[in-house]
């Protein structure tokens, strides 16, 4: 089996591994170890994870200001730079967070993107050219993945909320905004499902991408897809007792976990998948997210010129000093009325 | 030189071809013309680097120390304490692909390890094996690797096909840099006696003598002399200027390239021209005589040790402040690491200009200004007389270097410059997917810029050979405008053999054409003896008229 073939084929047995696992514990009457004690367990190694890791990071000091400048730098005065320059290149903390801001909130870099082609061109002697144009599929399909994920996250507080406050509550009414079917059809679910389809597609029609792409870029995709899924399906589909639901992410929520009877088990593997999720995230790379706010090149003032960025272990080095280098070039210096420190 | 194959040999057929094997299965293809030979150990000898031997890149024993693999792994983990960017960009990839065709190494061999994503993961697949469990376990799955010869042997073909130009950092939604992943693997790799002789010649000629080229203090009096000479025959001006003279009002740090070989010493004919024109109280120094570093090509200590001189002199020399020339990675160290290894720079005075009177606040801390900062200033305050039809014959276009660009963000001064010492017109920019902070590199920077590589180093200059050639026939661009030495190494080679016909500039050298000095001889040819275009008086009252119209 190919190098391809194996991490594909690990992550998706891997997910469809535990939601036959949950499945049958729902079946097999383990109500409390996938309703209450594999959430807790989640959400503690969640916590403790990123806790963990963002320390890991930070104990690492930051020895250059390096940011990535992606517009003209502050200089003559006279120099117009607009706003987007201003950001690109950010010169004051002010600016610095509009740049992390446009990062974290707009993909700004993924916005940047563009699709490089070669094309046959018979005129040149190398007989093709290249061909550079804006290519936004892909940050469109990771905004729309992102945004999608986070309504649907913030519509669930509902469940773990009452009474449920007005601002989830507006949500989910403008979410369920086109009412062609009932219940009313959430349109984050939608998107979230098709964006990550296409995220997924694109892993694996393309050659480049399928040729770099491990079981650790297509479990979490999978496992989302998975969550989507059964979530879309105990909606509309496999109806699960929502009053039940809600008795139980309330009891979560308050620390009085409670496991009302006669949820489907679809709910399980729904709730499971979201754990694994959950537990997951701090060890992969979707610490991406947390990651993006610590990265150099673009968490930094591009003011290394008039601010002095100080590393805290910048050590003495050797080198060349002066004195040696007259010593050695002294007399062709004298030679060529070149002015030196000492005349013998 | 090897004889290099044909442009239609070289480009890759498509970007789109991956071989049947799995990555990590593929061992390096250690060609003839895509690697530049191992370092002579003479260099590192100079230098105290470590494990000196004489060894060949073609060998299949490389005759690494027996402790290598503990090197490179006490290397790693010393490194991950040191450098928050090495740890964050080991972690938080998604393998989103955004940086794979943006690379031009990528887009000129079509090789997937040249894909940022998957350089980065010759070096993060040992990481996970070494330093995260899943990679202990797992292994493969994990995206995990054993340390083998054959994957030191990957490393360094790889992260010499790298430029350290940060045009993937630019696309990367995380900013994860390849030039800081490149840099510090080379430092590992440079841990174990595994060097290349190009950038460890060069670098230990600087240590030692003062400039890359290995000019005694004698030789680089000489050439800057020979140059100053053929500026008097020129245009009848004497500009020899005064070399290591304590108490000038600034030292001119230029990089090596500049006085060492054609086109990049008509560059520094303009800086001597500029500055005689103005009569600024400046000083040469021929110890500080480099401001290139391939130091920080090798390692971020190589780079301090290099860099070292030029506070070292101005402190000596007891300036005022430091005025740069035009280079690009130069000019990335000295914004970004320079005054973070000395600081804070309390001997020096946070620069004005003598002419102007303009303060550059911008270069408060570190006090140094770059020249085009320096020389748009002074256009914009009418101190130059310019006469823009000396440039007549320039049609030019404008490349951003790759550390200009994206280590500093110097984009306006010098088409500042530009638009006033060319006629109007005579000046097109690349299309814009090519230039400024998405500008390609050169292909032969960082160290790379040998002769015994020359396949690769006209793959990597590909994609901006080929932006090059879209002004060429759509507007008869002849020259190549930059404002890095490097570029002037490289380019000329790169467009005769992707571009013929294309000329490289500085754009110092045309303000020296541009320069109107009032007992000037009659000026018949620009700085490299090619004819003007016209009648000279003509041109001055267009200049003239031009001015007024501002």
């Amino acid at each position: 089996m190919d190098f391809f073939k194996r991490h594909f084929l690990v992550a998706l047995f891997a997910v469809l591994g535990l939601v036959v696992v949950a499945y049958v514990g729902a079946q097999a009457n383990l109500q409390i170890l996938f309703g209450v004690i594999v959430p807790y367990l989640a959400a503690l190694i969640f916590l403790e994870g990123l806790v963990y890791r963002l320390i890991q990071w930070a104990r690492s000091p930051v020895p250059f200001r390096i940011p990535t400048t992606a517009g003209q730098n502050r200089s003559l005065p006279w120099i117009k730079r607009d706003l987007g320059e201003q950001l690109d290149n950010p010169a004051t903390f002010k600016h610095l967070v509009g740049r992390m801001a446009l990062e974290v909130l707009a993909f700004r870099s993924l916005f940047r993107n563009l699709r490089t082609e070669l094309r046959k061109d018979p005129d040149n002697p190398e007989g093709a050219r290249l061909i550079h144009w804006s290519y936004k599929w892909l940050w469109l399909g990771a905004i729309a993945f992102h945004y999608a994920f986070l309504v649907v996250i913030l519509r669930h507080l509902r469940f773990f909320t009452e009474p449920v406050p007005l601002p989830i509550q507006l949500l989910e009414h403008v979410d369920g905004f086109f009412q062609f079917f009932v219940p009313a059809v959430y349109l984050s679910g939608v998107i979230l499902v098709v964006a990550v389809l296409y995220l997924l597609a694109r892993r694996l029609t393309n050659p480049n991408l399928r040729y770099i792409s491990l079981a650790a870029d297509y479990f979490p995709l999978l496992l989302i897809l998975g969550i989507g899924i059964s979530g879309i399906l105990m909606r509309y589909v496999y109806k699960v007792d929502i009053i039940a639901v809600k008795e139980l992410a309330l009891g979560l929520a308050t620390f009085h976990p409670v496991v009302p009877a006669g949820i489907g088990p679809i709910f399980y593997v729904h709730l499971f998948l979201v754990s694994v999720l959950f537990a997951y995230f701090p060890f992969s790379k979707l610490m991406h997210a947390p990651g993006v706010f610590l990265s150099p090149s673009r968490n930094m003032v591009a003011n290394n010129r008039w601010v002095l960025h100080v590393n805290p272990w910048n050590y003495p080095v050797k080198f060349h000093h002066y004195d040696e280098y007259e010593d050695r070039f002294r007399e062709a210096m004298i030679e060529a009325d070149i002015p030196v420190e000492k005349e013998s | 030189m090897a004889k290099v194959p044909k442009p239609a040999e070289l480009i890759p057929g498509s970007l789109r071809q991956t071989p049947a094997k799995g990555w990590m299965d593929v061992k390096p293809d250690l060609r003839p013309g895509t690697y530049v030979n191992a370092a002579n150990p003479k260099w590192l000898e100079w230098i105290d680097y470590p494990f000196p031997r004489a060894w060949n890149v073609k060998d299949e024993d490389w005759q690494l120390p027996e402790n290598w693999k503990e090197l490179i792994l006490q290397g790693m983990e010393d490194r991950l304490s040191r450098f928050r960017s090495l740890k964050v960009f080991f972690d938080i990839c998604v393998r989103c692909g955004a940086c794979a065709d943006k690379c031009h190494f990528f887009l000129g061999t079509g090789d997937p390890k040249n894909m940022p994503v998957l350089r980065a993961e010759l070096l993060r697949s040992v990481y996970r094996r070494y330093f995260k469990k899943a990679g202990k376990f797992l292994g493969e799955l994990a995206g995990a690797r054993d340390l083998t010869e054959d994957v030191i042997k990957e490393w360094f073909m790889y992260l010499h096909q790298c430029t350290i130009c940060r045009r993937c950092s630019l696309f990367c939604p995380y900013g994860i840099d390849m030039a800081e992943m490149t840099l510090l693997g080379r430092e590992m790799l440079a841990s174990i006696g595994v060097n290349i002789d190009w950038a460890m010649a060069s670098v230990a000629q600087c240590y030692d003598k003062g400039s890359h080229i290995g000019a005694t203090p004698q030789a680089f009096k000489d050439m800057v002399d020979f140059l100053a000479e053929e500026n008097e025959r020129i245009t009848g001006i004497t500009t020899t200027p005064s070399y290591n003279r304590k108490g000038a009002e600034i030292l001119f740090v230029m990089p090596s390239g500049d006085y060492f070989a054609d086109p990049g010493t008509f560059t520094m004919m303009g800086y001597l021209l500029l500055f005689e024109y103005l009569g600024l109280d400046y000083t040469l120094s021929t110890y500080a005589a480099e401001g290139g570093n391939f130091g920080w090509f090798v390692s971020h200590e190589m780079g301090k040790r290099l860099n070292a001189k030029i506070y070292h002199e101005a402190k000596r020399l007891k300036v005022k402040w430091i005025l740069g020339g035009e280079c690009g990675h130069m000019w990335r160290v000295c914004n970004q690491y320079m005054p973070t290894w000395w600081g804070p720079v309390d001997f020096l005075e946070e620069p004005v200009s003598p002419i102007t009177g303009t303060r550059f606040e911008n270069a408060k801390v570190h006090k140094m200004v770059h020249i085009s900062e320096f020389t748009a200033d002074l256009i914009k305050n009418g101190k130059l007389k310019l006469d823009p039809q000396r440039n007549a014959h320039i049609k030019l276009t404008f490349h951003d270097s790759c550390n200009t660009a994206r280590g500093l963000g110097i984009f306006e001064e010098p088409r500042y410059i530009i638009n006033n010492v060319l006629p109007e017109g005579n000046f097109v920019e690349m299309p814009p997917n090519t230039i400024r902070e998405k500008t390609f590199c050169c292909g032969s920077s960082s160290g790379l810029n040998a002769s015994e590589n020359m396949d690769v180093r006209m793959q990597g200059g590909f994609p901006r050979a080929n932006a090059v050639r879209w002004v060429q026939e759509k507007y008869g661009v002849n020259h190549l405008g930059c404002i890095c030495a490097l570029d002037r190494a490289t380019l000329p080679t790169l467009l005769q053999y992707w571009v013929p016909e294309m000329e490289v500039t500085g754009i110092t050298e045309l303000v020296g054409n541009a320069l109107v000095f009032e007992n000037e001889i009659e000026r018949t040819t620009d700085l490299r003896d090619r004819d003007l275009v016209g009648v000279e008086s003509e041109g001055v009252e267009a200049a003239e008229e031009a001015e007024e119209a501002e």
